[in-house]
């Protein structure tokens, strides 16, 4: 500021920064795109490591023994489940009563907004069954919560036996401080969110429940499991969750501990955690795992079934069993032992898990980085638009006022200039109508799809999704038609003008964004290149993302993929609650949409 | 002095096999001394009675005190009523003699004796977790007092109880736990069980039928229930070995009385189990508006301990038996809503009784720092509104003193009364929190009490062995009884601020003063004004040589 008051000295500050705005620009944008690449380099990230004292130190033993059992438990599971065609309620009730356990069932039903043709469901109704291990001497203030799914086929039967083995054998232990409650839900994400939704007694999303009748007081931790074979050659620990959130870093390294200890292989985004970094490939390796991971948490969806919880300040992470062509395999036994531990641990919790990040990017399981070291990437990108919307600022007020240097006081080129009346409207106009179309974009898909199945031969689904792509396309075309009825048509400093407002639009929107969902900020960059659309960097995505995966696709499954994207982005907003899809429609799609304007303002 | 005080003691232990397959087991140690406490001669020669106890009552002028620790929630739905229901963690609530002008004092001086010699931290009942409640709480002991004023009552729901109260409870009895039925409480066995209390109950009771004078009544108890699966290793087989690895081998010598009491209530006809030794000794009585029946060991008489002089009893289930009896009242409570703002409270209170609807008392006491909205307040039953016929509240000061709500409600049958009220968190100083506040916070339990309908009354077409002529109106032996329900209590997070912060805040707000006001300030209060642009290098030199001639510059 002392600088600032200086006139001579802020008008050669200004000078330099207009005349080198486009290098600086470019510095700026290298050194944040190689910070964020750099945040994959080993060296500059932090080992993980258990902040939390009462998980640390405190040692427990793991004496499951029954998963032979378990999986009995499972396959007799399986069997009911072909016999009831859907969730065998009454058997569950029945052996987990056997068990010793108090249980409780909870029906649900849910229309979706439109058919979901990657699940094939639409009129949704389920039960859950949950059964709750009372702690000896606990008032009932405390819970931990351990889900499995009852999948439509074949799938996570294991999971289930596991589950009720843990039940079993956890029932007949007298170190329990906090209740459990195991928990099978069906329709996976979508008897999560009712079951949650019950247990809070909140609806956000209008879904139908019943009340629940029994309750374990406030949720601590949670953990879902997915498991459909008898052995597995690592386990897979999910953490995004919906909206990018994430649990607390020390349950992902509570996981690593037991992992470690037992003996099992483990891995993130299933990719191992490698020794080489200072090879290309362990480079490129944890690179991968990281954009894999920012790719997830960009999508906003969840990612597991534990993804609802973290909504509820629940830490809950999923863990996938993988079975792989590897030779080393893992049994039941080892799995539950792994559980087991991790119960133990959690049980003894004193407080909530709060001593670890909450904001993390993980290169690989036992590496990671922390929040105030991403966010200066972004600082950087956002320090561009920034300078932009300064030189566009000073180019608006300077160059009336240049010809009478002499008469002017010195502090004349930072006062407002002088509200150039076409310029405010012609800003007026394209905002307002860019807003109007995110406003079609987000509610016209799911309302006109009975419209549009009745005119053209598609079905709901492909009708939302062709929709929402018609009104982007048409928005596309909107710029060349709107400015025309404006006053200050064409004019240079109405361009001005409305770039500066755009772009400062953008700085704030990522600003907004980059403080809830790191992750968005990166594919919304995408924008600061100018004709990039929020279309095509989904497009981009979604490619990317496979290579990640290392399941390229061809062009044409691209394509239905990306169809697929956008409608379960829809459903997962009508559904969980998901932010991606307003936020595109409603500001991103606007946004860029000025910038389409400036492109084609004259 | 008149005549000699009378001491009397018993000793009772009543086992009661649930239907979960678990065991609950109650004993209860009465001691009564005809000494008047309220009157005001000096009471010195203690007997029986402890004098550790007598001596806090004579201080503080204590008309009734009952106090409890518990460890553990009792499960109504599966383990029916407890016979003397108790809040999870510590409970006290005392009556004052009306003589008592600082009440408030006393308490404060009451609570902290106590602590001594309970060691528990009942001194850490404040203003701001006291309350007095106006209908809740009436004595259980003679003396038609109204006035609540001499009232109080608080729980701490976090107290853990353990061995180290054990202890000094024991210490008060007469045989201490050298014989008796006292024998049997050892703390390696009372905590590993499911559910532990023990409470202390004195209150003045009746001398003689015409109640002319007044005797002291001490009441300590300790129930306890063990668990099928823990305890039990999932076999249903139960005896006194198993639960308290200990046997009985006399009767305390000082009781006047010493029995141990056996529900066999399901027995006779069903025969779910079988008792052995077997004891001829049957008695009825109703309990909790239940026809119970008891089989009776009495240990005064040497027969109870057969020939292995020591007695054993031994429960064998025969099969796992159907369902229980719904019990008619029971409640549920929790916390609704998500987020670190705002919050709502769900009390339900179910009536399973099939066609009598019942009034209950909802007492809730709710700290400060949950900032209740007493207007969102809302009771509903079957859907529809259910006005409270009497409400008592008393809204919270900030650091001083708690929300009380009390209301009598009027149950529906076969209902679920739904009460909900919405909270707001608020902040506390960061010197208030806790040492570990991501823990969250207590709320302790409501208490609902209740004059049910008795489950004997409810058959009104059973004939069982009763003559027609006594069975025709429905007001029948106790048609109703008294009961007292606790809830849950609820752990509650408050926004907690990061405590590794106050560095960062530091230096941030150092920062902020440094940069931001700083420049600010520099900036406002300087003055501007137009510089001469710089004069030339010879206008320069010709100045310095004026100034050194000492005339006017240029």
């Amino acid at each position: 500021m002392g600088l600032l008051s200086d006139p001579n000295r802020r008008r050669a500050l200004i000078g330099m920064l207009t005349r080198l705005n486009a290098p600086i620009c470019m510095i700026c944008y290298m050194a944040g795109v190689a910070w964020f690449m750099g945040l994959a380099f080993e060296p500059f990230t932090l080992r993980t490591y258990m902040s939390e004292n009462a998980m640390g130190s405190t040692m427990v033993e793991e004496r499951f023994p029954a998963g032979e059992r378990a999986l009995a438990t499972g396959r007799e599971f399986a069997a009911h489940k072909k016999k009831t065609g859907g969730m065998p309620v009454d058997w569950l009730v029945r052996t987990m009563q056997a068990r010793g356990l108090e249980v409780y069932t909870q029906r649900f039903s849910r229309k979706l907004p439109f058919p979901d043709e990657d699940k094939e469901r639409y009129m949704v109704k389920g039960t859950n069954v949950y059964g709750i291990l009372r702690a000896p001497r606990a008032p009932r203030t405390e819970a931990l919560v351990l889900s499995a799914p009852c999948s439509p086929g074949n799938e996570n039967n294991q999971a289930v036996g596991i589950l009720l083995g843990l039940a079993q054998y956890f029932r007949s232990q007298i170190y329990w401080a906090k209740d459990i409650i195991f928990l099978v839900n069906e329709h996976d994400l979508i008897g999560m969110q009712a079951w949650l939704e019950g247990y809070h007694h909140t609806n956000t999303t209008g879904m139908d429940w019943s009340p629940l009748q029994g309750r374990g007081g406030s949720i601590q931790a949670a953990l879902s499991l997915e498991l459909s074979s008898d052995v597995v050659t690592s386990l897979d620990l999910v953490l995004e969750g919906l909206n990018g959130q994430l649990p607390n870093l020390d349950l992902a390294n509570l996981f690593y501990a037991f992992c470690q200890k037992i003996g099992v292989l483990c891995t993130t985004q299933g990719k191992l955690p490698r020794n080489d970094w200072d090879t290309t490939s362990g480079y490129s390796h944890a690179v991968q795992t990281m954009m894999l991971m920012v790719l997830k948490q960009a999508s906003s969806r969840p990612w597991g079934d534990h993804g609802l919880f973290l909504r509820y300040h629940i830490e809950a992470a999923s863990i996938k069993g993988v079975n792989s062509f590897r030779p080393y395999k893992t049994d039941a036994t080892t799995v539950g032992r792994l559980l087991e531990g991790m119960y133990r641990k959690l049980n003894n919790l004193l407080e909530r898990l709060h001593q670890s990040y909450f904001f993390y990017l993980m290169p690989s399981l036992t590496r990671f980085v922390s929040i105030g070291y991403y966010m200066p990437a972004f600082g950087l990108l956002a320090l561009i638009l920034l300078l932009r919307a300064l030189d566009l600022w000073v180019q608006l007020s300077s160059p009336p006022t240049r010809t009478t240097e002499d008469a002017c006081p010195p502090l004349c080129p930072l006062s407002a200039p002088q509200p150039a009346s076409p310029g405010v409207l012609s800003i007026l106009t394209p905002l307002v109508i860019s807003h109007l179309t995110g406003v079609a974009l987000y509610t016209l898909p799911v309302l006109s799809q009975e419209l549009a199945v009745e005119h053209f031969p598609v079905s709901e689904t492909e009708a939302v999704v062709l929709t929402a792509i018609a009104i982007y396309t048409a928005g596309l075309a909107l710029p060349h038609n709107t400015h025309r009825l404006l006053a200050g048509e064409g004019t240079e400093q109405g361009w001005k003008v409305l770039k500066l407002v755009a772009v400062l639009y953008l700085a704030v929107l990522l600003g907004c964004t980059a403080l809830i969902n790191f992750s968005l900020v990166f594919p919304e960059r995408g924008l600061l290149v100018g004709v990039n659309d929020p279309g095509l960097t989904l497009l981009f995505a979604v490619f990317f993302f496979q290579e990640l995966q290392e399941t390229p696709v061809t062009l044409q499954e691209g394509w239905m993929l990306y169809l697929s994207v956008i409608s379960q982005g829809i459903l997962d907003h009508a559904l969980y609650g998901s932010l991606l899809y307003p936020l595109a429609a409603l500001l991103v799609y606007p946004c860029w949409l000025l910038f389409w304007n400036i492109l084609f303002w004259k | 002095c008149a005549r000699a005080p009378m001491y009397d003691f018993q000793e009772e232990l009543v086992i009661r096999p649930l239907h979960s397959g678990d065991i609950y087991a109650s004993f209860q140690f009465r001691t009564v001394w005809d000494a008047d406490f309220m009157g005001d001669q000096k009471v010195s020669h203690y007997r029986l009675f402890p004098k550790s106890l007598g001596q806090v009552i004579t201080k503080f002028s204590v008309r009734e005190l009952h106090i409890s620790f518990t460890q553990g929630y009792w499960r109504t739905m599966q383990w029916g009523q407890p016979y003397l229901p108790s809040p999870p963690g510590a409970e006290l609530w005392v009556w004052f003699q009306d003589t008592v002008t600082d009440v408030d004092g006393t308490w404060k001086e009451l609570t902290n004796v106590l602590s001594g010699i309970f060691c528990a931290s009942l001194n850490f009942i404040d203003s701001t977790n006291t309350v007095q409640p106006s209908a809740s709480f009436k004595p259980l002991g003679i003396g038609n007092v109204t006035d609540h004023s001499f009232l109080r009552y608080a729980t701490l729901p976090r107290e853990i109880v353990c061995t180290e109260n054990l202890t000094p409870w024991k210490k008060l009895l007469p045989c201490g736990s050298k014989a008796g039925l006292s024998v049997l409480l050892k703390s390696e066995k009372l905590f590993h069980s499911t559910f532990h209390s023990q409470a202390v109950h004195v209150r003045p009771v009746c001398q003689d039928p015409q109640c002319r004078t007044t005797s002291m009544e001490l009441r300590q108890t300790l129930n306890v229930v063990f668990d099928l699966h823990t305890s039990g290793q999932g076999k249903r087989e139960w005896s006194l070995f198993k639960m308290f690895s200990r046997t009985l081998t006399e009767a305390c010598p000082l009781a006047s009385s010493s029995k141990v009491y056996v529900d066999v209530t399901d027995n006779p006809q069903v025969r779910p189990f079988e008792l052995s030794p077997a004891t001829p000794l049957l008695t009825q009585a109703v309990v909790l508006g239940d026809r119970r029946t008891y089989s009776v060991y009495d240990l005064t008489q040497q027969a109870s301990f057969g020939s292995s002089r020591s007695l054993n009893m031994l429960l064998r289930w025969k099969a796992a038996d159907g369902e229980m009896l719904r019990p008619l009242l029971h409640s549920e409570r929790y916390v609704a809503g998500y987020g670190l703002q705002a919050g709502e409270i769900h009390t339900l209170i179910y009536n399973h009784h099939p066609y009598r609807a019942f009034p209950v008392l909802l007492l809730s006491a709710v700290p400060w720092y949950l900032r209740l909205y007493i207007h969102t307040l809302t009771v509903s039953s079957k859907g529809k509104d259910n006005r409270p016929s009497y409400i008592h509240y008393q809204p919270s000061k900030d650091r001083e003193r708690p929300h009380l709500l009390e209301m009598l409600l009027q149950l529906p049958p076969n209902s679920v009364t739904e009460v909900t009220v919405e909270f707001e968190r608020a902040l506390l100083k960061w010197t208030e929190y806790t040492p570990d506040p991501n823990h969250g916070f207590y709320v302790g339990s409501s208490v609902i009490s209740a004059l049910v309908p008795s489950v004997v009354a409810m058959d009104t077409n059973s004939t069982l062995d009763r003559p027609l002529f006594s069975s025709f109106f429905p007001c029948k032996e106790e048609a109703s009884y008294f009961m007292r329900v606790y809830t849950e209590p609820l752990l509650v997070n408050l926004p907690t601020p990061d405590f590794s912060m106050p560095y960062n805040v530091i230096c941030l707000t150092c920062t902020v003063v440094a940069v931001g006001y700083g420049s600010l300030y520099n900036l406002l209060t300087r003055t501007f004004q137009v510089d001469e642009p710089s004069p030339g290098l010879a206008k320069r030199i010709a100045n310095v040589i004026r100034r050194f001639r000492g005339v006017p510059l240029l």
